[in-house]
Order: C-alpha cells, then sequence, then structure tokens
C-alpha cells in the first residue's frame, strides 16, 4: 500500500514535472503592491521590479556595485559623473534603449504622484542629468558625492516611449510597464498572482524560466505546505522554526545568506529624563541612567548574543558587533562582538553609581523581524540578573515604529538594512546628531549625539576617494560603537527554500529573484 | 412599511456617519502611516513630503471633512499603499470572497441539514452522539490550526487538493468565477471547508434541536398513524418546519462569512476583501480601511432589512409597525 502510494506520488511528480519545466511558480512572504518601479520604495516592491527593470549600475550578491545599463562611469570632475551606457539594449517592446531614458527616469523619481514613500532620496543629489549623446550620461552633483552609483543602483530605469506621462494605474495594468530587465511583464492581479515572462532578447545571462509566476502566501506555515506540497518551487522567508526540518527533506534545498540588517538595541542616551526608566520600584527617576556610557556598556556586556543567535533565532543569525556583516565598505577591523560578562557589567553599573540597578521597560515590535518579540523577551531576563529590573513591551510594527519616532521609548529593540550596501546609511540615519535641515538621524531613536562622528561622516560623504572614505566610516562607525549610540545585537540570516536540485544565489538584501534561480 | 423603511434607512446614514468617525480616530490613534509606509533610508525632507502628499499633514477634522466631501461624490479615497481608488481595490476582490462565501454556506447546509436530521432523529444511536460531538469541535477548534491541518493532510501529506491560492477562473455575466473549473473547485475545496466548519456546527445544532422538538409533536405522530412512509413524514414534516430558525440564521452568518473571512484568507492565500483589510490594517492604509468597513457595515444594514422584512412576509403574526 505504502509503496503503490509513494508510486503514484512519484508518478505525478513526474508529470508535473514535465508539465512546467519551463515554468518557476515562487511563494512570496511580502507581495508587491505595485508596479510602478518608482512609486513605493520599499523591498517587496523593488525586488519585483528588479525582473522587469534594469538599472544603470546593479547590486550582486553582496551588494558590490557591478556594470549593468551602464558599462562603466567615471568622475570628470570633483562633482561630475559620466556614465557610458551599453549598446545595442532593446526595451520589451523592442524600442532600443538610449540616454534619453536614463534622464527621464532620473526625472520622473519626484514627479509620481502620491509616493508614501519617493526614491527622490536616491535622485536628489543629481543636480542636472544631461544626456550627451545616445550612449553617454552626465551627472552633476551640489560638491563632491561619492555615493552617486550607489544611489543610482536603486532606481530603475523605464521606457521614455512608453512610460511617459503615465500614472502608477498604467504601470499596474501593465500598459507602461515595459523595462529592459530578464523578464517581461504579463499579468498582475493583486494579492493573487503576477506573471512574467523571459526576456529572449536580454542583453545579460538569461533567465531559467520561461514563465514565472509570483504568488503572495503571507502566512508562513502555508508558504512552507505550498512548497511541501508542490503548489510552489521556490519560497522566501523561510521561518526559523521549520529550517532543520526542511533541511532533513529529501526534495528541499534551503539557501542561507547573512543579510544587510543588523538587528540591535536603540538607547536613549540624549535626555536627562527618559520615560521608560524607572527606580527598582517601579517610581519614575529624576535622572537617565542610560546617558552615562557605562551603563550602557553594562547592558551590551549582560547580553548572550551568542545564545540569542542559537536558542531564539536557531541559527538564522550571527553576533554581531558593529553596523555591518564583514565583507561590506566601511566594516572596521578594530571592532568585535561584545563578551558575555554579567560580572563585568554588574562592576561597571557599580563604577557608574547604580550598585543596586534600576528599571525600566525594554520595547520591541512583533511581526517586523525574525523572531523579534522572542528576542525582546530573551533579553529582559539577561538585564535583570545585572539587576536591571526589566519589563517588557512588545507591539505590531505600525504601532511601535509611530511610538519610537515620538521617542515614547527609553530602550528598544531596532533592525536596520543597508540599502546602499554601505557603512554610511546606518551611520547617517542611526548615529549621526538628529538634524532637519542636513537630513541626518531620521531614525536614530535614542538621539545620540557625538561631534567627532558628525565630522567623520561629514568628510566620507564629500571624500571621493574609496579608501580614504573608507578609512572615515569605520573611524566614525568605532566612534558611535564604542560610545555605544546603539548596541548591535546580530545580523539576520535571510532563508530561502526550493525543490531538490535548484540553484539559488542567496543575497544580502533579501531580495528574491527568479532571474538568480536556476537548475543545478 | 414605507414609513418604515425610509426611517430605518436614515437610520443606517447616521451608523455609517458615526462608523467613519470612528475609524477615522481610531487610524489617528494607532499611528501615524508614514512611520509605516516611509522607506527607513528616508530623511525628514522626504517624511514630511510624503506626510503632505498623503494629506495627512492636515488636521484630523479637515482630513475628514476631505473624505466626506468625496464620499458624497462616490469617492472613498485612494490607498495610501496601492495608489488606487479604495473603492475598486476592495470591488475587483470582491467576487473572491464572495465565491468562497457562497462555497462554504453550501457545504454547511449540505452537510450539516442532513447531519442534524440524523442526529436529531436517532439521538441515541452510536452515529447521533458522533455527530454531536463534532460538532462541538467545529465550534471550539480555531479555524487557523484547523486551517493548517487541512493542508498538511490533504495537500502536503496526501496531495490531493492544493494548498493555496484560487484556481482558474471562467467569466460568466461579468463576473469571474473559479466555481465553474475543476482547478477552480480544487481550489476552493479546502478554504470553504475551513470557513464551513463553524457554519456546518451551527447547522448541525440548530437542525437536531428543531427535530428533536418537532418529532414528538401531534402532527407528527398523526402523519406516521396515517402510514406516510418515513421518508416523506421526515423530508417533508420535519424539514420543512426545521428549516425556519436555520434561515434566519444563515442569512446573517452570511453576513459575517463575507466580512471576516481573514483568517481562512489568510491561510489559504485566498485573494480576497479579507487578505487585503488585514494587510491595510498593517499597513494603516487608512482609506482601504475606511471603505472596507463603510461596506461591510451597508452589507449587514441591507441584510438586517431584508430579514426584518421577509420575517413579516414569511410569519403573518410578525407585523411591521412604526415604532413609538
Amino acid at each position: 500500500m505504502r509503496k503503490s502510494l509513494v508510486a503514484v506520488a512519484l508518478c505525478g511528480a513526474l508529470v508535473a514535472f514535465n508539465a512546467s519545466a519551463q515554468e518557476l511558480k515562487v511563494g512570496l512572504g511580502a507581495p508587491p503592491t505595485s508596479m510602478d518601479p518608482l512609486y513605493h520604495n520599499l523591498d517587496p516592491n523593488n525586488q519585483v521590479a528588479r525582473h522587469i527593470f534594469d538599472t544603470l549600475i546593479d547590486q550582486d550578491e553582496k551588494q558590490r556595485l557591478r556594470p549593468a545599463l551602464a558599462t562603466s562611469w567615471k568622475l570628470v570632475d570633483e562633482s561630475t559623473w559620466e556614465f557610458k551606457l551599453r549598446e545595442g539594449v532593446k526595451f520589451h517592446d523592442g524600442t532600443p534603449f538610449t540616454a534619453e531614458d536614463v534622464v527621464f527616469s532620473i526625472q520622473r523619481a519626484e514627479k509620481v504622484p502620491n509616493s508614501p514613500s519617493a526614491f527622490t532620496i536616491y535622485t536628489k543629489a543629481a543636480k542636472e542629468v544631461v544626456a550627451v549623446d545616445p550612449t553617454t550620461v552626465r551627472i552633476k552633483t551640489d560638491g563632491p558625492y561619492p555615493l552617486l552609483p550607489n544611489d543610482l543602483s536603486n532606481i530603475r530605469i523605464q521606457s521614455k516611449k512608453a512610460a511617459e506621462g503615465k500614472s502608477t494605474e498604467d504601470f499596474n495594468k501593465g500598459t507602461a510597464t515595459i523595462g529592459t530587465g530578464p523578464f517581461k511583464f504579463v499579468e498582475w492581479v493583486p494579492g493573487d498572482r503576477l506573471v512574467l515572462e523571459r526576456n529572449d532578447n536580454y542583453w545579460g545571462e538569461k533567465a531559467e524560466w520561461a514563465r514565472v509566476i509570483f504568488r503572495p502566501i503571507t502566512s508562513s506555515g502555508t508558504r512552507v505546505a505550498a512548497l511541501l506540497s508542490g503548489d510552489v518551487d521556490f519560497i522566501d522567508n523561510v521561518p526559523p522554526a521549520d529550517i532543520k526540518r526542511l533541511k532533513s527533506d529529501p526534495n528541499v534545498a534551503i539557501w542561507q545568506s547573512v543579510s544587510n540588517r543588523i538587528i540591535y538595541l536603540h538607547i536613549d542616551s540624549d535626555r536627562d529624563k527618559s520615560p521608560m526608566v524607572t527606580d527598582k520600584q517601579g517610581q519614575p527617576l529624576d535622572k537617565n541612567p542610560l546617558k552615562d556610557v557605562r551603563v550602557r556598556k553594562a547592558i551590551s556586556k549582560a547580553i548572550n548574543r551568542q545564545g540569542i543567535v542559537e536558542r531564539v533565532l536557531d541559527g538564522v543569525g550571527i553576533p554581531a558587533g558593529q553596523l555591518l556583516p564583514e565583507g561590506f565598505f566601511g566594516v572596521s577591523p578594530n571592532l568585535h562582538v561584545e563578551k558575555y560578562d554579567p560580572e563585568g557589567a554588574k562592576k561597571l553599573l557599580a563604577e557608574a553609581g547604580w550598585p543596586n540597578g534600576f528599571g525600566l521597560t525594554l520595547h520591541g515590535p512583533n511581526n517586523r523581524y525574525i523572531n523579534d518579540k522572542d528576542i525582546v523577551q530573551a533579553i529582559a531576563p539577561m538585564l535583570s540578573r545585572i539587576g536591571i529590573d526589566t519589563k517588557v513591551e512588545t507591539m505590531p510594527a505600525n504601532i511601535f515604529f509611530s511610538r519610537g519616532s515620538k521617542l515614547e521609548f527609553s530602550l528598544m529593540l531596532v533592525g536596520w538594512g543597508s540599502g546602499t550596501g554601505e557603512a554610511s546609511s546606518p551611520l547617517k540615519s542611526l548615529l549621526a546628531t538628529f538634524d532637519k535641515t542636513k537630513g541626518w538621524g531620521p531614525s536614530n531613536r535614542g538621539r545620540y549625539s557625538n561631534p567627532k562622528l558628525d565630522a567623520a561622516l561629514d568628510e566620507a560623504l564629500r571624500t571621493v576617494d574609496d579608501a580614504k572614505r573608507e578609512k572615515l566610516l569605520q573611524q566614525a562607525t568605532e566612534i558611535g560603537i564604542n560610545e555605544l549610540g546603539i548596541i548591535p545585537l546580530h545580523y539576520e540570516v535571510s532563508t530561502w527554500a526550493s525543490k531538490k536540485g535548484y540553484v539559488y544565489k542567496a543575497n544580502t538584501n533579501q531580495h528574491t529573484l527568479a532571474h538568480w534561480l536556476r537548475k543545478g | 412599511m414605507t414609513v418604515f423603511i425610509i426611517r430605518r434607512l436614515l437610520q443606517s446614514v447616521l451608523v455609517l456617519a458615526a462608523m467613519s468617525v470612528i475609524v477615522f480616530v481610531g487610524v489617528y490613534a494607532i499611528g501615524n502611516p508614514i512611520d509605516i509606509l516611509i522607506n527607513p533610508q528616508a530623511d525628514q525632507e522626504e517624511i514630511e513630503r510624503a506626510t503632505r502628499a498623503l494629506g495627512l499633514d492636515r488636521p484630523l477634522w479637515e482630513q475628514y471633512l476631505h473624505f466626506v466631501a468625496g464620499a458624497f461624490t462616490g469617492d472613498l479615497g485612494r490607498s495610501f499603499v496601492f495608489n488606487e481608488p479604495a473603492l475598486r481595490l476592495i470591488l475587483d476582490r470582491l467576487p473572491a470572497t464572495l465565491e468562497l462565501a457562497f462555497a462554504a454556506m453550501l457545504v454547511a447546509v449540505v452537510l450539516g441539514i442532513p447531519l442534524g436530521l440524523w442526529a436529531g432523529l436517532r439521538p441515541e444511536s452510536f452515529a447521533g452522539k458522533a455527530i454531536t460531538a463534532g460538532s462541538i469541535l467545529g465550534f471550539s477548534l480555531p479555524t487557523f490550526w484547523v486551517g493548517l491541518m487541512l493542508i498538511l493532510l490533504f495537500a502536503v501529506q496526501l496531495g490531493w487538493l492544493p494548498a493555496t491560492g484560487r484556481g482558474a477562473t471562467v467569466e460568466v455575466l461579468g463576473f469571474r468565477t473559479s466555481l465553474l473549473t475543476l482547478d477552480g473547485l480544487s481550489h476552493v475545496a479546502l478554504p470553504a471547508l475551513n470557513l464551513a466548519l463553524f457554519k456546518l456546527a451551527l447547522v448541525i445544532r440548530l437542525a437536531r434541536a428543531g427535530t428533536r422538538e418537532v418529532v414528538p409533536l401531534d402532527y407528527i405522530k398523526f402523519a406516521r398513524a396515517k402510514g406516510l412512509s418515513t421518508r416523506r413524514v421526515v423530508l417533508v414534516h420535519v424539514l420543512k418546519n426545521i428549516l425556519i430558525p436555520i434561515v434566519t440564521v444563515l442569512g446573517l452568518e452570511t453576513g459575517s462569512v463575507i466580512a471576516f473571512a481573514v483568517v481562512t484568507e489568510t491561510i489559504f492565500a485566498w485573494p480576497g476583501i479579507g487578505r487585503l483589510i488585514i494587510q491595510a490594517i498593517n499597513q494603516l492604509d487608512r482609506p482601504v480601511i475606511v471603505a472596507y468597513l463603510l461596506m461591510t457595515v451597508s452589507m449587514f444594514i441591507v441584510i438586517n432589512l431584508v430579514v426584518d422584512i421577509l420575517y413579516s412576509v414569511l410569519d403573518p403574526r410578525v407585523r411591521i409597525s412604526e415604532a413609538r
């Protein structure tokens, strides 16, 4: 009986396999909300746009820049960049790709109405964009701006002919969704499926799949079940609890990569009184102990990062000692993961004048990062052990970030993914002094501030020489981390699962890309 | 009767107005949509621009008046996330939810009434007891757990049915439905069963209780004494008399199945309005939340009105009189 069942199942699998050898079905944890590559700057949308559209400069699986529609780029003078474009590239509708399309796409970033998060953050450095000839684009910036190539690796090039004057709805319907990318748009039924077809005239390495169907499956248990039942061939965001089981399944392959996302604690290191800090009896304190770097150091020492990674995250994390994992631009060789040392932490607390500790509430989201609420719950007793009586409060992300930005918390768990793939992104947003006019510190919810760090970062952002800039970024990182402007916990590891026999290029920016999946 | 209907409609308008105010204030109290919608890399300037672009920089009462002005022209606002009219997003996904609800109600009725009858006619038999006990499970097992178990059993272990999504559709009278294709039916089977479970238990309970009440009555005894076949007694005399409460309850339950299929739709990745609303709540997409709730409230108002009117038609003892 059992044997015959297996045989039937095998036959079924073979038939299904033959029918769909060229077709790939992907179960997405976070579905896109628009087909307009410049409407909403958010990962679920960007990863889909990467199938249909190309950028001038592409990010590889480790977010290193590599030529795409631009074959080379160089500085003409300190503030003028010149991009040489790839010749012979055609859009999906057959029109040739030229410099005009680049100018159009960059300028369109600020013209998309109602955008809840615009791409202008990547284009505003480009003060003037000129098509010199059909294969040359020059971009002038306001003073030296070394990050222009990184920024432009987020701007997807659309066809001027197809997209000029078109609205986001035209993109959603597909009439304007014409790119040069490895796949062509076929159909999008929001919430149900997105269908793409291979671009057989692609200028780069052609995709393995003639047809790709993306299906949104937001419930993670269902996503795994859909893979196991053969409904889909490839899923992202594998829940940590299922990884072990999937690894032992002979029909499934697991793909993992460290991500650019660091999970950290942000600390109110600025105010004289902090809203969630109390004495041991729960009465508000008139002093903020977190302003003292020794107290922050004590908190960092009290946390058993290895334990969290092993037991709370089932291994899908790497203990962190700074802003980005090894291999990224700007990572300092002088910073190491803080050792778990509760005795040392107690000593530091006593030195700082808090031998008996104090009380506080640790806040965190409960549906944003991998096992976020469990991490928060694991940290609380670690802090209580050194005398800081810690209460825990977790909430959905839609409430958490609003309250965090209103500075209602004293100690909170947050994550940060570096979209540019280098250290200036977290430095600028998390550790630089909050300053509206400069656009610095928008996510500095602890309001850490050190003029030395600001100065080093400021210089780095004006230094075009890569080696010098990296030094400056390392220096700024060292200042911020040594003073514990944030307490790094771990880097998230992203996990994909596919049918056996497929190979996925697991990548650091957590993107699920059909053209990076091949048959082994 | 006319006065009654007019009065009810006026009351409905008040309910809708009150509801929209509550949602506006509620979403405002939860948090600022920008904080969840914006890319974390954005600087303060971009945050301010986005706030203005979505009209969130204006005071809440002004935003509300703007919404009301639009609502009178049939415009319930544009989704922050999709940049499409909120009402259209909902209407686009409504057919999927309606067919799921329809399939679920069908399962509940087609299985529930015979099972309930059986349990009512033979309450002491093993089958009767098993059915009653089973209905308790239907009430008490959490939907999401049953859903996952159904997927594990029928999709992963046995491989009989697909685990997720909606199958191929065909167009009938301007609607796209998946209930008329084999692929569509195989996709709808599990979610419909999952969604039906609670209603099924309810129907079984109602049918069983009704049957037990009706069977000892004189007219049934008389029917038997006349020598009618058991079949006729059960199918005509018993069934007819237990249907009234079942129809009433099912009418009301249909509304809740349509409006609150959230869990089932999420588990089975069913592309209906339940998934839309849960996503809208997670991202504080206020126009969609408001439009969805307005639609839901309207639906319940209409259903209640129809039920009230039907009552007076079905049962001559009930008269709709002007409330004093």
